[in-house]
């Protein structure tokens, strides 16, 4: 099987790859730029753990082949803070004690970011998790964390 | 793990259709490849090659005319068609389908074409497409082809593509006055698959009174997406009251074809064709007896 080039822009940084085409979008982050952020939970596009940003849209990149994205911009949750300084989405989780073994985490924030992005003011919360499975927090104080910055209380902070 | 594969990229149609000549019966489509991969992962699908549909643009797109009725490309994802503004208004009902198919991210990257040509018997869209007439239209390198959506379901993840052909676009007629689609798919967990699904479209005579067409079409109750057909004649002609809506929804439930899975008993599936047919079969009659809302003139 032939490698292929794949060129791809990883949270604003510009890649040349030449990867087997059989490669999922995760094992690339993963395994070939040490984005390790990402998680890989079933991959079978259940879980929602390994949740990115195609050119903004939250993707499942366990059910994405890397050479189907060339030329695309992917942000994963490495490419949400600025060194220390966290989104109001990360600070918010902060708050809220979002998590507990963490897996989930990533795939929660990108989620919501996306959803957040689309919708700043959103109500129906839960619509922008729907994707992503969580076994430890029981969601709530995820809910909590996302509600907060739909309703605006981390306007002045975070970057 | 994946089995090898060599990967060709087509950005057009006439590009897809020639790689899917030049390897014959040795291809498989991928375009979002939500249901594809899944499959090939767990090596029940090993092709040599695969042809990638998904940058091909020119079969991305909604494109609604009061007249001629809903044209939808076949590489559109679940989420365009989700958001689109013109099929919000013209048909409600297909937005509604989109918000409880799987999540968000498969909605974002998975297609409606990809959907289809997949065979799934559990497949959100086909049902209430069906119900809404849709037909698709298959092209080879040779010309096209249009196909009642109904007859493009051949058995259990087999469809009436031939070799070579490749499903270019979903068409939905305008809807008819005094006419409404209802839906509801039953699951355990919201926006998984379901595990019995019903669609309805019901048109009402010209008096207001009497059923003039009916389609009830279910979905994982047989190897394909089900028309009931002989549930729908015994409304067609007849005034729909409680007690012929308990006998059209005994009738589907005979005549559909169930499995027993991990998910439901074949018994089990019967009881809810039964009662979901009813419930959604007066759903849809009395949303077309007080609006025609699926875009239908008001009257």
């Amino acid at each position: 099987m032939k490698k292929k080039l794949v060129h791809l822009t990883v949270n604003e940084e510009y890649h040349e790859l030449y990867i087997s085409p059989r490669k999922l979008l995760v094992e690339i982050l993963r395994d070939e730029l040490d984005l390790t952020g990402t998680k890989r939970g079933c991959s079978t596009g259940s879980c929602g753990a390994c949740t990115i940003l195609l050119d903004g849209a939250a993707v499942k990149s366990c059910s994405v082949l890397a050479v189907q994205v060339d030329g695309a911009k992917v942000t994963t949750v490495e490419g949400l803070a600025d060194g220390a300084g966290l989104t109001p989405l990360q600070l918010s989780f902060l708050d809220h004690g979002a998590f507990q073994c963490g897996f989930c985490t990533s795939g929660m924030l990108m989620s919501a970011t996306a959803f957040l992005n689309e919708d700043p003011v959103s109500e129906d919360i839960k619509k922008g998790i729907q994707g992503n499975i969580c076994r430890c927090t029981g969601y709530n104080s995820i809910l909590r964390a996302i509600r907060a910055v739909a309703e605006g209380k981390y306007e002045d902070e975070g970057r | 793990m994946i089995h090898n594969f060599n990967y060709h990229r087509a950005t057009t149609v006439q590009e897809s259709l020639s790689l899917l000549e030049k390897f014959k019966e040795d291809y498989k489509i991928i375009c979002g490849g939500q249901s594809l991969l899944i499959l090939m992962r767990q090596g029940l699908v090993a092709p040599e090659n695969l042809v990638d549909i998904k940058s091909v643009k020119e079969m991305s797109y909604i494109d609604y005319d009061p007249k001629k009725g809903l044209k939808i490309g076949a590489a559109t994802t679940h989420r365009e068609i989700e958001k689109s503004p013109e099929i919000k208004k013209n048909y409600p009902v297909l937005v509604e389908m989109e918000e409880n198919l799987a999540s968000v991210q498969t909605r974002n990257w998975g297609t409606i074409g990809g959907n289809l040509a997949h065979g799934d018997p559990a497949s959100d869209p086909a049902p209430i497409l069906i119900a809404m007439t849709a037909t698709v239209k298959l092209a080879n390198t040779n010309g096209e082809r249009s196909l009642l959506l109904e007859d493009f379901f051949v058995d259990i993840f087999e469809t009436a593509l031939e070799e070579g052909e490749l499903l270019i676009e979903i068409q939905v007629p305008v809807p008819l006055k005094k006419s409404a689609v209802a839906y509801e798919k039953f699951n355990i967990i919201k926006n998984h698959q379901g595990i019995v699904s019903v669609a309805a479209s019901i048109t009402m005579a010209e008096d207001g009174i009497g059923c003039k067409d009916a389609r009830i079409v279910l979905g994982a109750a047989a190897a394909t997406p089900l028309r009931a057909g002989e549930a729908e004649q015994m409304l067609i002609g007849k005034k729909i009251d409680t007690k012929l809506l308990a006998s059209v929804g005994k009738k589907a439930s005979e005549e559909c074809d169930p499995v027993s899975d991990i998910h439901a008993t074949e018994t089990y599936r019967r009881a809810l064709v039964k009662a979901l047919t009813i419930k959604i079969m007066k759903k849809a009659w009395e949303q077309a007896k007080t609006s025609g809302r699926v875009g239908g003139k008001h009257t």
